[in-house]
């Protein structure tokens, strides 16, 4: 997916001034915000569990290469293939390989973050190779050639009104605008694609060490259908994804759904292990994994480790008062929110980011949610100490910074600076005490006042009335 | 609400060990104003030095006290921010307590502090005695009878770092409810971020004012006179907002200026 980062400004303005956004932004925060905290009141032990959550993905981390080796391992003994990309190209390259092997035409995608972090469809339909989305909200992205906005709820930015009219110009049926009906018209268009896909493409979200198996969680039915109705299936996800035990991963499904949609757990779970066996029904007959690095394993042992904890729940954004106002795309790539402002700096670069890390309150909301403890506000403070060492802020303001830093040292100035300081702005406030423009601080009063100051600093009014 | 299952659990913050001191003699306090109290409402710490000296409080003011390095710190300059850090823990070495009317500021040397200087008992010693004002007055050194005089109708917006970092949430209704003349109506999502996050007010004008727009209309909706916090930052921005929309009407009050004064524009005693 191609980064488009660098204009977070502009599109965080327009998202602002987007109203009909603002309007799905705001049933975003009722619905999940508020439906997570109802489902945490199932879980008495939500601290413990928490903490055994953040314990079970770094224990992993520490462990990668062992856990990683031995779900590859596994399998291979269960019949299954495990391929290695170490960047965006190379799963390009290798989906494109397996859908040659296996003379696949047309491929069905159940939703997945790495897929789009990569380009996958783009690289299959570059071969000749018809790629259906077939997650609701995927589909309908697909439809409108657009970039997901949530990592759980891609579709997040359109209301039912859109959708119809989407449906209406690409399906030519009568416009509905009823949930149920565009759901109902969804799934007839969607099932032919269904049954005679060749290759269906799933994430995981996770991958399971001991058994070499890929487990995804969907609400819809159709990662199952995409993953058991081909004839081969391939699961592509991060590297970071893998936990060691099935027993590790039902600690971790625990709270997956309640953190993402406040579910206790979603309609679906499934665990694909292997190809079809001998005595199976149903399933794939080949079953592909490929594992993507694109940039996880330079942070591992690095400040920025914890973020691999991640398990894509979204609650950091649900909770973050940025991204509830300007919404996922002003972003720039695939991952948004907070998660993203760690996340995609690291991996297609800080000067490609600049703005994500400092785009935060640091009011902290993500880092209380977070279900597996990632400390997001300090992970956006070590990129940007790391901005100001190599130099991408802007020269303005390393240099008020410098100022600022040098006088803050040096208590007998500063406080001369600070009375100077107090009496001017005092001044400027007029009698109502309200400062309408400020040179240097256009940020500030664009959408505000600024207050002035008393006139004094406490300083000079503290040493006035010491006896002497 | 249970404030605690919105916290950063126990072992995110630094443990709430009180300083040892001698019940025989009066417990020094150091007063650290803050950057913005100094320049911006010195009333506030004026205020707050009176609430703590109606406590019982030895307090003292250390005079060549600037900033305690936040803004460098959450800027990515940590050479700065330590340099800070190191002049204001020299300043309050001689202090049994450090009490801040910031719960932003008390955060960054209770929590950051141990984290930018490395492992220094000095400074973890600091760190442990450090607290915000209200957090002071309600658990360490309780303050009875604050002597406000203000009445009326005040809504508590409650500051991210006091409230995630260390906890403050009860502390300030609790000496609000000593207070016979005020009624605390809460406004929904007290706890939302009101978009101040210092240099972030600057650099991301508008994405701030939006989240101060909003806090705005939870302030009016709630019908309260005074809209009241622990944190010059965020009041200012709020005020700022409120202003900005024609609101000349809602006072906006640090909770010290509350609890000490009658809510006018006279300075603390």
């Amino acid at each position: 997916m191609q980064v488009t980062t660098l204009h977070f400004r502009r599109k965080a303005a327009e998202n602002l001034a987007n109203d009909q956004l603002q309007r799905a932004l705001g049933r975003l925060k009722e619905r999940f915000v508020g439906a997570r905290a109802e489902a945490l009141q199932d879980l008495p032990d939500f601290a413990q569990l928490r903490e055994a959550a953040a314990a079970i993905r770094q224990h992993t981390l520490d462990h990668l290469d062992h856990y990683l080796e031995r779900f590859e391992a596994e399998v291979i003994a269960r019949g299954g293939t495990v391929h290695w990309a170490e960047d965006a190209q190379a799963v390009q390259r290798l989906v494109v390989e397996i859908a040659r092997q296996h003379s696949a035409q047309r491929v069905v995608k159940s939703k997945s973050m790495v897929t789009e972090e990569c380009a996958v469809n783009d690289a299959l339909e570059a071969a000749g190779v018809e790629v259906m989305e077939t997650d609701l909200g995927e589909y309908i992205l697909q439809l409108a050639h657009e970039p997901p906005s949530h990592i759980v709820a891609p579709v997040v930015h359109k209301n039912k009104e859109d959708v119809a009219d989407l449906f209406a110009q690409h399906h030519r049926r009568p416009r509905q605008t009823g949930i149920a009906e565009l759901c109902r018209e969804a799934r007839e268009i969607l099932r032919p694609h269904f049954l005679a896909a060749d290759m269906g493409i799933s994430g995981a979200n996770f991958v399971i060490a001991e058994t070499g198996s890929a487990l995804i969680v969907t609400n819809e039915g159709n990662g199952r259908l995409a993953t058991t109705l081909p004839r081969v299936h391939v699961a592509i996800t991060g590297i970071e994804k893998v936990v060691p035990t099935l027993d590790d991963v039902s600690l971790l499904l625990r709270l997956l759904p309640r953190s993402a949609t406040g579910q206790s757990i979603t309609n679906y779970v499934s665990v694909l292990t292997g190809p079809k066996g001998a005595h199976d029904l149903d399933g794939p007959e080949h079953f592909h994994v490929i594992l993507v690095d694109n940039g996880r394993s330079a942070l591992l042992g690095t400040e920025l480790e914890p973020m691999l904890r991640c398990i894509r729940c979204g609650a950091c954004m649900n909770h973050c008062p940025v991204y509830q106002s300007i919404g996922g795309h002003a972003y720039g790539w695939v991952y948004p929110g907070p998660m993203g402002a760690v996340l995609t700096p690291s991996l297609v670069g800080l000067a490609e980011a600049i703005d994500l890390p400092n785009a935060s309150t640091f009011c902290g909301a993500c880092a209380v949610v977070c279900p597996v403890k990632i400390p997001l506000p300090d992970l956006m403070r070590t990129l940007r100490v790391r901005q100001l060492q190599q130099n991408l802020r802007p020269w303005r303001e390393r240099l008020a910074l410098r100022l600022w830093a040098w006088c803050a040292q040096r208590p007998r100035l500063y406080a001369l600076l600070t009375a100077l300081g107090a009496r001017l702005l005092h001044l400027l406030g007029g009698r109502r005490g309200l400062i309408h423009r400020l040179p240097f601080a256009g940020g500030w009063t664009a959408g505000r006042d600024f207050p002035a100051p008393a006139g004094r600093t406490f300083r000079e009014l503290y040493r006035a009335r010491q006896p002497r | 609400m249970d404030v605690h299952t919105d916290c950063l659990s126990a072992d995110d913050s630094v443990g709430y060990a009180a300083a040892a001191t001698d019940s025989r003699r009066t417990m020094r306090v150091g007063l650290f104003v803050t950057c913005l109290v100094d320049l911006m409402r010195p009333r506030v710490g004026f205020c707050a030095l009176q609430l703590l000296e109606a406590a019982g409080a030895e307090v003292v003011v250390p005079h060549a006290q600037t900033c305690c390095g936040q803004p460098g710190y959450n800027s990515g300059d940590l050479t700065a921010a330590r340099a800070l850090a190191r002049n204001l823990v020299g300043e309050f070495r001689d202090c049994d307590y450090v009490v801040v009317p910031s719960g932003s500021c008390a955060g960054m040397l209770r929590v950051h502090y141990p984290r930018l200087l490395g492992d220094d008992p000095e400074i973890a010693a600091l760190a442990a005695r450090t607290y915000e004002l209200t957090d002071f007055l309600a658990t360490v050194l309780p303050l009875s009878q604050p002597p406000g005089q203000f009445r009326g109708r005040i809504t508590y917006h409650d500051s991210c770092s006091g409230l995630r970092e260390l906890g403050v949430k009860t502390q300030p209704r609790t000496l609000l409810a000593r207070l016979p003349g005020v009624e605390l109506r809460e406004m929904a999502e007290p706890e939302t971020c009101c978009g101040f996050g210092g240099t972030f007010a600057l650099k991301y004008g508008d994405i701030s004012a939006r989240l101060a727009d909003d806090k705005c209309i939870q302030i009016e909706a709630s019908g309260a006179d005074a809209v009241v916090g622990g944190d010059l930052g965020c009041l200012l921005s709020i005020e700022g907002r409120l202003r900005r929309r024609g609101d000349m009407r809602t006072r906006v009050l640090h909770i010290a200026e509350l609890l000490a004064g009658d809510g006018g524009d006279e300075p603390c005693k």
